[in-house]
């Protein structure tokens, strides 16, 4: 025993043992050769809790080393609980440089957005996934799920998006919309808004995605067909904005609402913070930044 | 005595951070079939295994994956307990039953049809083959296409398997079933995953 082992306990490069780095690597390199494909995998329990994005953080875990530089976003922002404390980890237990930017990251560890900035060629995007399976709540029997995929039997997703339509006039799922990936597999992008399903396919960055809860692994490699489920006469289509972000004035891309008081007052502005700000530093401004209000006026100008 | 210092010696001087290389150079080659993979020689095992090759083998192969040597290497004791004593991987008892082949001599090997192809339910419960080239340059070039590949990527691996690729566009007719193949040089690795097809130049 040292004098240093007292400081804190010690863990293995990126908390997780090699022979566990071992079996997720072998899935990973499944998934990565069967695109869409849910590949089984022994799940860890990990010092945060099912549904907090265990199974981002096992594959994270597995395929980051010292060089890599780690992003992480929860719905698009960097500074939510989730992706904080997710940062903080592999900060303390694999010492890796982290950013906030796009561009600058190597790995980007994701829950439920795609970054607005497009991705490029060596980076690898890291979805948390908390229902892996998009048969699953049109038929609950794993083995039943499982005989569908293995026959490509995807009729009851087509009734379902059918009878939405039969319903409602048109496909209302706005998130988690289910792809067939390379012409073979449906696969749930995981609960995405469809808004970011365009930016799977073809995407020059490798997309693995991690559902610990559930104990599946799956990828997208880069240059893979990823085509949303539609009808010809009802064609995919993402969400649109009738006005820019209130803060940066960007058009075309995803927003949240942000409700502003008990009045019913609300804006709309990027839910990709980091794409925000850098339109930001850049000049870009929104009718409801705080340079655009006259001082002490917090009503937007017009 | 020799024996026993070769089996013990070799192995990976950094083993998390060596094992982390060796598999993020794999994926990335599995994720963009075709992409050559420069790769420093971490392990020194003895021969006929490749100092690639069996670096791969550390960094994937534990005692949940069974492994199967082809005659060459099945011919060396020294591999054996090598990759026993860094590994603990159990040897195979049949191709079919291996979850990962290492094939020092391509060109001599059995048909890719005789490893395990994975289930129709199953496919991930496949074999991977980890196969000796002494280059990728001097051999019958192969265009490939498929996922991972923006437009089309050339290789020419040296000393491939007998009517590789008749057999390549048999595993590719198998999808989702099939083997994936690991290439691996003296230096460097490409990968072709079971979704890569070989397109042939003649019309």
């Amino acid at each position: 025993m040292t004098a240093q082992s007292t400081d804190i306990a010690t863990y293995n490069f990126a908390y997780l043992d090699e022979q566990t780095k071992r079996m997720i690597r072998r899935a990973i390199l499944k998934g990565i050769a069967i695109p869409g494909y849910q590949v089984p995998f022994a799940s860890r329990e990990m010092p945060m809790p099912y549904g907090w994005g265990t199974g981002g953080v096992q594959v994270t875990a597995s395929i980051i080393g010292p060089d890599d530089v780690l992003k992480v976003i929860d719905q698009g922002a960097d500074d939510t609980t989730n992706a904080v404390s997710i940062r903080a980890f592999f900060r303390k237990v694999a010492n890796v440089a982290v950013t906030t930017e796009t561009a600058k990251a190597s790995i980007i560890q994701t829950r439920h957005r795609i970054p607005e900035h497009p991705l490029k060629a060596g980076q690898v995007l890291v979805y948390q996934v908390p229902i892996p399976e998009p048969l699953r709540f049109l038929e609950p029997r794993e083995t039943e799920t499982r005989k569908m995929h293995a026959l490509e039997e995807y009729g009851l997703m087509h009734v379902k998006l059918y009878e939405d339509i039969a319903r409602h006039g048109r496909i209302a799922t706005t998130y988690a919309y289910p792809v067939k990936v390379e012409g073979r597999y449906v696969m749930d992008p995981s609960p995405t808004p469809k808004f970011d399903n365009p930016k799977m396919h073809r995407s020059p960055a490798l997309q693995l995605f991690g559902a610990g809860r559930e104990k599946r692994i799956y990828a997208v490699p880069p240059f893979t067909d990823v085509v949303s489920l539609d009808f010809e006469d009802h064609p995919f289509e993402v969400q649109t904005f009738d006005q820019p972000c209130a803060l940066c004035a960007a058009e075309n891309v995803y927003l949240d609402e942000v409700i502003l008081d008990d009045h019913g007052s609300h804006m709309f502005v990027c839910s990709d913070t980091d794409h925000c700000e850098k339109r930001r530093a850049d000049g870009h401004r929104g009718h409801f930044a705080p340079e655009t209000l006259a001082p002490g006026n917090m009503e937007p100008a017009q | 005595m020799e024996m026993a210092a070769q089996s013990i010696e070799g192995g990976f001087a950094d083993p998390v951070f060596n094992a982390q290389t060796v598999f993020r150079a794999v994926m990335d080659a599995m994720a963009r079939p075709g992409s050559v993979q420069a790769l420093p020689a971490f392990a020194r095992p003895p021969v006929p295994l490749s100092a690639t090759a069996g670096a791969i083998a550390l960094s994937l192969c534990d005692n949940d994956t069974p492994l199967w040597l082809d005659l060459a290497l099945q011919a060396a004791p020294a591999v054996k307990s090598w990759l026993g004593f860094h590994t603990g991987a159990p040897l195979a008892n049949t191709p079919a039953d291996a979850h990962f082949a290492l094939i020092a001599n391509p060109a001599e090997m059995m048909a890719l049809d005789g490893f395990s192809q994975g289930t129709q339910d199953y496919p991930d419960r496949s074999t991977t083959l980890i196969l000796h080239v002494t280059d990728l340059v001097s051999g019958a070039p192969l265009l490939l296409e498929g996922p991972g590949i923006e437009t089309s990527a050339t290789i020419a691996p040296a000393q491939m398997p007998r009517h590789f690729i008749e057999q390549w566009k048999q595993n590719n007719q198998r999808f989702p079933r099939g083997v994936d193949i690991i290439l691996a040089t003296a230096d460097s690795l490409t990968c072709l995953p079971r979704t890569t097809r070989i397109k042939t130049m003649e019309a």
